[in-house]
């Protein structure tokens, strides 16, 4: 019973027993310490496991209470799920401690152990939603997720009351999409009698009747809710533009990517691709992920909100990790796997800063911006830096997902030609050179605005911003690291042989 | 009348379908908050019915185990039943195949065969090895008890419509009911319309205990317990959501005066026009 073998469960388990103590201390800036406390050591916990799943050679699993896989849940961390779990945990750590001023300016004092509370229970569903290998449980995790998330967007209408509108829009839409989730899983469950994601891939195999395909559709269109894919993205701007900064900061970065990934779990893991509808959605994929790249990055040129620009941004990002899935092979995944980690660390570092102009300036429209390039040096440059790496600049994490995603799609066997996807992703990543370039115009080049009284950004809030923006260039300067993780993981996940130690 | 049979047999489906397609007409085409939030409701309920139906197994119990009585064990006539009790149980399962192929013809012959009603106090025995293998969750969900004595008075409703054969549910146990009983009590003929599934779980629980005493034992058929657990868990969720939604509407109706999306997206189109801070959605 030694610590490491409880490892597995840890980082989940930590936030969602530290989240009720947070809500119970006193107002102030205790709170705010110890869920950063919090955040650091589930980081320094998904470090290990990241570290004991690679030696492990591939898969850890974690039966709960002692429960044997099929018939308790079972916490399966494969290197896919290590991944996304220390993205999670290290944009965590990352954003706590910036929290602390950007909350204290935006959120009433009176909430503020309220808002950390919340944020922890946030935190450990995500981790849940990745860790855990029971479908259900998947569910659970998700609107543990989702609910505090709500809240904590509501939060936002201290600056802007139409923070509850969007707080109200996303969880209607938000409880469409996790009860379609439900609705597919039922179906899945009357097909097969279980809920084990090992157990119900080896149970699906060979099976194609219209009950599985219609629990695959529900499925699939309740994480295209979730996940913002292009048309159902609805939600996602209005409730990223009013939700506090840090809450953006963290939401962009970590949200979208754990439904990503259960995406890729149901997609790949539990269908497989022997699934022969799969191919259908996996057009749909294409279709949705172009489109969506497409319009929702036109839509941000024309945007003056510079924290909605990014939102629509986000929208187009989350088609170009559509577009690795829906190649289906393992250059198409893994690009997908690296977009998805270095989008959470250039989202993270461009919420950021918006969060430190809004600190110093208040407000988040492009005319804030005006001059800040003298006035707010560091901010900016870590602005700029992440705008690069969104864009695809080389030496930034971006253009290393990019170059990735586009030797994918030339090598796969598409049912849309390679060179139209091509030209597509370059297309995107020229309206991105069009919104990051409107705003990093009003900074560097037009004059500032005198009149507009300023706040110096704090210390506590740069550095995390610095680190962040830092991250983006290591990622794109020593990408051979994270490149081979994520070929590993994108190997595991479309290797036929699935057998690899679930139930053990 | 083929079509009329295949809608009624699963009348419980179109029962999610209807209340599924009613709660999100609802979300998407009421203008009021607190409706929408009853939508919601409406919508995750089909959900939860959805989850009941495919628990059900026809003719099983709640998944509660009978209460062993060793006393009535060792009182000595559980040793007679023994040969007679497990040539049924073998039967039972033989035919379990049968049944699941013959599930339509069976419930319409059961709507004229009345059951047998009884009179008396009802318990059963388990022998040590049956616990055992219980425990052990061995033989799936099935277990077998011995029902001495008889059975209190009821009138038995049996039914099934859970026709699961198309999709096969792996842990779906079929149980067929005894067909022609000599019947002591008086005399009922049950329809399927009369049946609500709620009910029928106490109904069908007592028929399968005048079953077993005739036979003197039988395989207790449980009804699924797991989504049973899931939906408590999703009520959970719902009532959770439903109170995040409410208090939302509430906040919502502090700061704007009113709960009307109509009215609250003419103020938010201004503010996005007017306002010195945010753009506003997609005005």
């Amino acid at each position: 019973m030694s610590l490491i073998s409880q490892l597995p469960v840890l980082p989940v388990l930590l936030p969602l027993m530290a989240a009720p103590i947070c809500i119970l201390l006193p107002r102030g800036s205790l709170p705010w310490a110890f869920a950063t406390l919090v955040a650091v050591t589930s980081f320094v916990c998904s470090l290990m496991l990241l570290g004991e799943v690679r030696a492990a050679g591939g898969v850890i699993s974690y039966d709960l209470g002692g429960w044997a896989a099929p018939f308790g849940i079972v916490y399966r961390i494969d290197m896919v799920a290590a991944i996304v779990i220390t993205l999670i945990s290290g944009i965590a750590a990352a954003v706590f401690p910036y929290a602390r001023q950007s909350v204290a300016r935006e959120i009433s004092h009176q909430q503020s152990s309220f808002f950390y509370g919340m944020m922890l229970i946030t935190f450990a569903g995500l981790l849940g939603v990745v860790s855990t290998g029971d479908a259900f449980n998947v569910f659970v995790f998700l609107e543990i997720s989702s609910l505090s998330t709500y809240t904590l967007v509501a939060m936002g209408a201290r600056q802007d009351r139409r923070a509850l509108t969007a707080a109200f829009t996303y969880l209607v839409l938000g409880t469409i999409g996790a009860t379609f989730f439900v609705i597919g899983l039922g179906l899945l469950y009357a097909a097969t009698g279980t809920l084990n994601m090992v157990d119900l891939h080896e149970r699906l195999i060979g099976m194609d009747n219209k009950v599985v395909r219609a629990g695959f559709a529900f499925i699939i269109t309740g994480f295209g809710l979730k996940l913002a894919m292009f048309p159902l993205h609805r939600w996602l701007p209005d409730a990223y533009t009013f939700a506090p900064s840090v809450v953006t900061a963290f939401l962009a970065a970590t949200a979208t990517k754990a439904a990503i990934y259960v995406m890729l779990r149901f997609v790949f893991t539990v269908f497989g691709q022997s699934f022969v509808f799969l191919d259908v959605a996996l057009i749909f994929f294409i279709v949705l992920g172009l489109l969506g790249m497409f319009i929702a990055s036109l839509v941000a040129v024309f945007r003056d909100d510079v924290k909605q620009m990014l939102a629509y941004s986000s929208v187009a990002q989350v088609g170009y990790m559509l577009l690795g899935i829906s190649f289906a092979t393992i250059d198409g995944v893994s690009a997908a796997i690296v977009h998805l980690f270095n989008h959470a660390l250039m989202k993270a570092a461009l919420f950021m800063a918006v969060g430190a102009v809004f600190y110093s300036i208040g407000s988040h429209r492009i005319s804030a911006f005006r001059g800040i390039g003298k006035t707010m040096p560091f901010t900016s440059a870590a602005f700029v830096i992440a705008g690069l790496s969104l864009i695809g600049v080389p030496f930034t994490g971006g253009f290393i997902s990019k170059w990735l995603l586009i030797k994918g799609a030339l090598d796969a066997v598409l049912p849309v030609p390679s060179l139209l996807i091509v030209l597509l992703i370059v297309a995107s990543s020229l309206l991105a050179v069009a919104y990051i370039g409107r705003v990093v115009y009003e900074m560097y080049l037009a004059e500032p605005d005198g009149s507009v009284p300023r706040v110096n950004v704090p210390a506590g809030m740069l550095i995390p911003l610095i680190f962040m923006a830092a991250a983006n260039v290591y990622a794109g300067v020593d990408a051979e690291g994270l490149t081979t993780v994520a070929r590993q993981a994108a190997d595991i996940l479309l290797s036929a042989d699935q057998s690899l130690g679930g139930s053990q | 009348m083929d079509m009329l049979e295949f809608i009624l047999t699963r009348y419980n489906y179109w029962i999610v379908i209807i209340l599924m397609m009613t709660g999100l007409y609802i979300v998407f085409s009421r203008g009021n908050l607190v409706k929408t939030v009853v939508g919601l409701n409406v919508f995750q309920t089909s959900v939860f019915i959805f989850y009941i139906t495919l628990s059900k197994v026809t003719g099983g119990t709640a998944p509660i185990l009978p209460y062993p009585n060793p006393d009535k064990y060792t009182g000595g006539h559980g040793e007679g039943h023994k040969d007679e009790h497990d040539k049924a149980h073998e039967g039972s399962h033989a035919t379990n195949g049968e049944v699941n192929s013959h599930q339509l013809d069976t419930s319409h012959d059961q709507n004229d065969v009345s059951e047998p009603s009884a009179e008396g106090a009802q318990d059963f025995s388990l022998t040590p090895e049956e616990a055992a293998a219980v425990i052990a969750g061995q033989g799936g969900n099935t277990l077998e008890a011995n029902a001495t004595g008889t059975v209190s008075d009821a009138t038995v409703a049996h039914e099934s419509l859970h026709d699961l054969s198309e999709i096969a549910a792996a842990n779906s146990l079929k149980e067929q009911m005894p067909e022609s009983l000599p019947s002591e009590g008086s005399q009922s003929s049950v329809s399927i319309e009369q049946i609500d599934v709620a009910s029928s779980d106490a109904a069908v629980d007592i028929s399968q205990n005048a079953a077993d005493s005739v036979y003197g034992a039988a395989d207790v058929i449980y009804s699924n317990p797991l989504p049973h657990v899931l939906i408590l868990t999703a009520i959970v969720v719902g009532v959770a959501t439903t109170a995040v939604g409410l208090a939302l509407a509430v906040r919502i109706r502090e700061a704007y005066g009113t709960i009307e999306e109509d009215a609250l997206e003419a103020m938010d189109n201004h503010a996005a026009t007017g306002s010195i801070k945010g753009e506003g959605g997609e005005a």
